[in-house]
């Protein structure tokens, strides 16, 4: 079928295919690979009805510019009359009562949205096994993991199940579960996109992000998105360019690429040769590549966990079973009611990182941890922005090696979080990211390729990215 | 390190409690962690900033405008317990 917006769109407009027939095609596909186990609901009558009224507007030429696309949303960006669950058994039953900014943007431009996504259970995790509903499956081989936490939104374009996704990307849940699916996944730079209707994790840390299978979709998606938002104070009200016009790349950047990641003895023989191989094409293009040292990198997951830790012990903290989601049947008294209802709501991986993050906020140990990591941040952001004042772009492979084995590594919290070892520094310092696809291993299993950027410099990021895509 | 009594510390500011059969483990996870993150000690951060706010924009103004965004009966439609007006939860006071 189709891959690409551009295709989808000229088919349209040629009366070659309806909005209808898309929207029943990927519904099949979502119920032929129920056991990949992506969507936690489908709105399918919804879908079609709103097909029939695009198609409609395509006749009367008062389509906007995303009608034909049909999106996926994580389960975390809330959608007003619509399920919101995080993953969690916590908010069993909660509807939300509004839409996120991004979702009111998409439907503004007539996007269709099919179905809410699975993830790891408030986005904590790499591999999509903390889900309250389950563990999703790679559609490139069923007994792995397709990445977390948005890992329903990625094989969901993987599998032709919807075009593009909506996921959020805290540390890396956008781009490394699009690197182990074969996809294009964007972190925008922090604060590019609007946050308002999305679930809180660690709110110094948390981004939007989009999920594609090129690049061209990326840019257009991100361009309607992104931009100021009276509804949330963090938001960039910097002017969005208009990214998927700006896609043809002609300049000679210089490009950086972090020894330490390269050489690292943790990267499989497979995922080193293709991420050489890529730094070999670009020498051979005629680009400045040069290898940089970053010694600070073996401090950056150590302090990445030390702050989103904490932030997530306070964002979870409304969690109380009093407004809204599950309250334990057993609550005796007011205290009680919190205890039993959050002990019992949380999943084991977000109550630990509630503990280690209450623990590092506590009096005693304030200053020692939490304190102390927000100074390393800032020296790791320094030390990032010196990179940036030689080279236009610092590249590395999205993740050491391909996707693992379903429980491969759930018996141990930190082997899962040094999967997120090179995604992870874009988060810290807040700038942009991509992964694209570069090959596939011995296994048939896809590689990703990181390209990072300067703050708010996606126009370039999309549009080099745009080119060793291709 | 952390030891049961920190930990009973940790879940009660948490609101959270573990089966006794749990704590061992999650105190081993934690303390692996915790010895994990302690390499930061190594860094010399002497005279340096805490780093806090990522965003650029400061002190993001605009009028305040009531626009009655959700109506009571909405507010209240996620509610484990309700009356017609208000959240409901057990008993706070004996009176």
């Amino acid at each position: 079928m189709y891959s690409a917006f551009r295709d989808i769109r000229q088919a349209l407009f040629e009366n070659r295919l309806t909005c209808v027939d898309l929207v029943k095609y990927y519904l099949q596909n979502i119920e032929n690979q129920a056991d990949l186990n992506v969507f936690l609901s489908v709105y399918a009558e919804e879908a079609l009805a709103q097909a029939h009224l695009i198609d409609q507007k395509i006749q009367n030429q008062t389509a906007g510019r995303l009608a034909g696309m049909v999106i996926g949303l994580k389960d975390v960006i809330c959608y007003q009359n619509h399920p919101l669950q995080g993953g969690s058994k916590i908010l069993n039953g909660f509807v939300s009562q509004f839409s996120a900014t991004v979702v009111e943007r998409l439907l503004a431009e007539d996007a269709i949205i099919i179905g809410r996504q699975n993830c790891d259970e408030f986005a904590m995790g790499s591999s999509n096994e903390n889900s309250a509903f389950g563990v999703v499956r790679n559609a490139a081989d069923k007994n792995r993991v397709p990445g977390g936490s948005s890992g329903g939104s990625a094989v969901a374009v993987q599998a032709n199940m919807c075009l593009a996704s909506l996921g959020s990307d805290t540390g890396g849940s956008v781009r490394q579960p699009a690197a182990f699916c074969g996809l294009v996944g964007l972190k925008p730079t922090y604060s590019r996109i609007s946050r308002y209707g999305l679930v809180a994790y660690a709110s110094s840390f948390d981004c939007i992000g989009i999920i594609t299978q090129n690049v061209e979709d990326n840019a257009l998606l991100l361009e309607i998105i992104a931009g100021g938002d009276a509804f949330d104070s963090t938001v960039s009200f910097r002017a969005v360019p208009k990214y998927s016009q700006s896609l043809n790349f002609s300049q000679k950047p210089k490009i950086a690429y972090l020894r330490e990641a390269v050489e690292s003895a943790g990267l499989s023989e497979a995922v080193r040769v293709h991420t050489r191989q890529k730094l070999d094409f670009l020498r051979q293009a005629g680009y400045v590549v040069e290898a940089v040292d970053f010694p600070l990198i073996k401090y950056i997951l150590p302090t990445y966990y030390i702050l989103t830790t904490a932030e997530a012990s306070s964002n979870l903290a409304r969690f109380d079973g009093v407004r809204y989601g599950y309250r334990s049947p057993q609550a005796q008294d007011l205290r009680n009611m919190y205890v039993r209802s959050r002990q019992e709501g949380f999943g084991a991986e977000v109550q630990r990182r509630i503990m280690l993050g209450t623990f590092v906020l506590s009096a005693d140990y304030y200053d020692a941890y939490y304190t102390k990591a927000q100074k390393v941040r800032r020296l790791i952001q320094e030390a990032t922005n010196e990179i940036f004042k030689k080279y236009d772009f610092l590249v590395m492979p999205t993740t050491p090696r391909t996707a693992f084995e379903i429980g491969a590594l759930t018996g141990d919290p930190i082997q899962m979080y040094l999967e997120d070892l090179f995604t992870v520094q874009a988060n810290l310092v807040g700038k942009p990211a991509i992964s694209i696809p570069n090959g596939v291993d011995e296994k048939g299993l896809p590689i990703g390729f990181q390209i990072m950027a300067d703050s708010f410099q996606e126009a370039d990021l999309l549009a080099f990215a745009n080119y060793l895509a291709q | 390190m952390i030891n049961t009594d920190t930990l009973h510390k940790i879940a009660n500011l948490a609101r959270l409690e573990f089966e006794p059969a749990d704590e061992a483990k999650l105190l081993a996870d934690l303390n692996k962690i915790l010895d994990w993150v302690a390499m930061l000690q190594e860094v010399n951060t002497e005279g340096v900033e805490p780093l806090i706010h990522l965003s650029e924009e400061v002190n993001v103004f605009r009028a305040d405008v009531v626009q009655n965004q959700i109506e009571r009966e909405k507010a209240l439609w996620n509610a484990p317990q309700k009356d017609e007006e208000y959240f409901k939860v057990p008993k706070v006071l004996d009176i």
